[in-house]
């Protein structure tokens, strides 16, 4: 019972976290860049809605602004990795260490930034949760929208062919560099998106918000595609597997939670999921897949086939 | 118009390992013309292709295309100017991308590429008529992800892409070196039929000594980063290999080891 209780809680921030696993599915699956600027852009999109709204910006404003801060948190990474030739997942850590010092600085020094419920009419909130998954369904659906006809534009599939193959896009004329800095800068600015969505739901932006958070957005889309790749393995079902992967992480979690882990340990679970999402396909490839007889098993037919050439 | 003129290339400068790949490499290639380019391993062939590409930028010299110095122009700008198929069948296509929106990428080479829609229907449309004269049945399979292709197939495609847009200058890097004989002379009979019909001035790199002779109308040999002999015209009509071998040894001063040096990969 108290775990159906928790369940409307569970599916909100699941799909909030899915938006946010959609921001890395762009770097980790188009871009083919593990991207760790999403650790410290997904607060940078808490800090930055949190102290606009309390400067009395409108909500819409201040998460639009939220998503532009992610964004040009991407281009650092971006042109860290491209103008500067560091390795993507160096240039990833770096950007999230830089924003640490800079959230803190968006906080004034804070730890934690409060938003009142009550005073401001905010998109969604923990303490109405059936609302609460119906504006975060409505978020994601009009993002994968917007995505899915971005990635058909002749911009869109040069960002799909970089990531895919940079010889034949350099051949065929694509700004590789400049691709890599756009993608990341819309990857980051949807974490921060969700971000600025995380820090309404749960009424606060705090400095710590994010640690681990590329460990959930692998965990969804993980745990996403390896549903719906079996299904059809196209641009809409993908991300909206990765949602309902966000969704699954989040109820696992939950449940964990409410069979009587200590929260301390939630991110050592986290971890755990992850691990176990990339390590059970490897293993089953490599363990416990029975090798097929290279020749096909004699049938009836074949040997009367066989009897007339003879 | 293709004009290289004393280039020089040295990787590894100031190391044990430095090589001099090009040392003051000439060549001019008119419009129009199809030359076949041979030369042993660490003749230059690849380090003079990848110079006209834009791969890495030469040390010394220029390289001008169609009039247009592109020494220190940046890879994906020049690339207006160039249709390039790999030694490699897997790096000329995307993979994870149909064969109409690989085609579509290829069409838009050196245009400004905008927030419209990348491959539209009508579009698509005009590729079965382009597929279908590669013969392959690949008219009807415009959804396929390419990296469900042949080896063959995918080259296949690089090409069309390659040509869709008409290049200044088509570049071939042993485009058939890694396929199987039989798909190899079907890659090459398409080329030949693609660089004829479209007049493109071709620069087409190859292993094998026969086809430098069966194709083009010039044929220029490099041994140690320099162009030690260039047949043309009448001359490369009559050509045999017993010619080129001898040609080879009165140009480069020094003897075949073996066939198996040129003909060999």
């Amino acid at each position: 019972m108290a775990f159906l209780n928790a369940l409307p809680g569970a599916v909100a921030e699941g799909l909030i976290w899915g938006l946010m696993a959609i921001g890395v599915y762009i770097s980790y699956k188009i871009l083919d860049i593990a991207d760790l600027t999403v650790d410290g852009s997904i607060c940078t999109g808490g800090c930055v809605f949190a102290v606009l709204l309390a400067a009395g910006m409108p909500v819409w404003l201040s998460v639009l602004i939220a998503f532009l801060a992610g964004a040009l948190a991407g281009v650092i990474t971006g042109l860290l990795h491209t103008a500067l030739g560091i390795p993507s997942i160096l240039a990833g850590i770096l950007t999230q260490l830089l924003l640490y010092s800079v959230n803190l600085a968006i906080l004034g020094g804070r730890s934690l930034v409060a938003i009142d419920p009550r005073a401001n009419r905010l998109l969604l909130h923990m303490s109405n949760n059936p609302m609460a998954v119906v504006t975060a369904g409505l978020i994601i659906v009009a993002t994968i929208v917007v995505l899915w006809l971005f990635f058909y534009t002749e911009v869109g599939l040069t960002l799909k062919s970089t990531g895919d193959n940079p010889d034949m896009s350099r051949a065929q004329g694509v700004n590789v560099k400049f691709n890599k800095v756009l993608g990341l800068a819309i990857s980051n600015g949807i974490v921060a998106l969700a971000g600025s969505l995380l820090a309404q739901y749960k009424g606060s932006a705090n400095i710590n918000d994010g640690r681990g958070a590329i460990v959930i957005g692998l965990a969804a889309i993980f745990i996403g595609l390896s549903v719906s790749m079996k299904i059809k393995p196209n641009f809409v079902v993908s991300l909206t597997g990765v949602i309902g992967g966000g969704v699954v992480y989040y109820i696992i979690y939950n449940f964990v939670i409410l069979l009587g882990l200590k929260t301390d340990y939630l991110k050592m679970l986290s971890a755990i999921i992850v691990t176990l999402f990339l390590a059970v396909p490897y293993l089953k490839g490599e363990y416990f897949t029975k090798q097929k007889s290279i020749l096909p098993a004699p049938t009836g037919e074949e040997e009367a086939g066989g009897e007339e050439h003879a | 118009m293709l004009k290289i003129t004393n280039l020089q290339k040295t990787f590894n400068p100031g190391t044990v390992n430095a090589k001099v790949a090009l040392s003051g490499f000439d060549l001019t290639i008119e419009d129009g013309d199809f030359v076949t380019v041979i030369g042993g391993n660490g003749a230059g062939k690849s380090t003079m292709l990848n110079a006209i590409c834009g791969v890495w930028r030469p040390d010394y010299g220029s390289i001008e295309i169609d009039g247009v110095d592109v020494t220190n122009m940046p890879e994906h700008k020049r690339a207006k100017f160039l249709g390039r198929v790999f030694q490699d069948p897997m790096k000329g296509t995307s993979p994870d991308m149909e064969i109409a929106e690989n085609l579509s990428i290829a069409a838009r080479r050196g245009t400004k590429r905008k927030l419209i829609w990348g491959c539209p229907r009508k579009e698509r449309e005009s590729y079965k008529a382009l597929l279908a004269q590669l013969e392959l049945g690949l008219e009807n399979r415009l959804s396929t992800k390419v990296g469900l292709l042949s080896g063959g197939q995918r080259q296949a495609v690089t090409l069309l892409m390659a040509t869709l847009r008409k290049p200044k200058l088509l570049l071939l890097d042993e485009h058939t070196a890694a396929l199987d004989p039989k798909t190899a002379a079907k890659v090459l009979s398409i080329t030949d039929k693609l660089v004829t019909e479209n007049k493109l001035t071709t620069l087409m790199v190859t292993h094998n000594m026969y086809d430098a002779i069966k194709y083009g109308n010039r044929l220029i040999m490099l041994h140690e980063g320099r162009v030690v002999v260039d047949i043309k015209g009448e001359q490369k009509k009559s050509l045999t290999v017993e010619d080129l071998l001898a040609l080879f040894e009165a140009g480069s001063g020094s003897k075949f080891a073996s066939d198996k040096e040129l003909l060999s990969k």
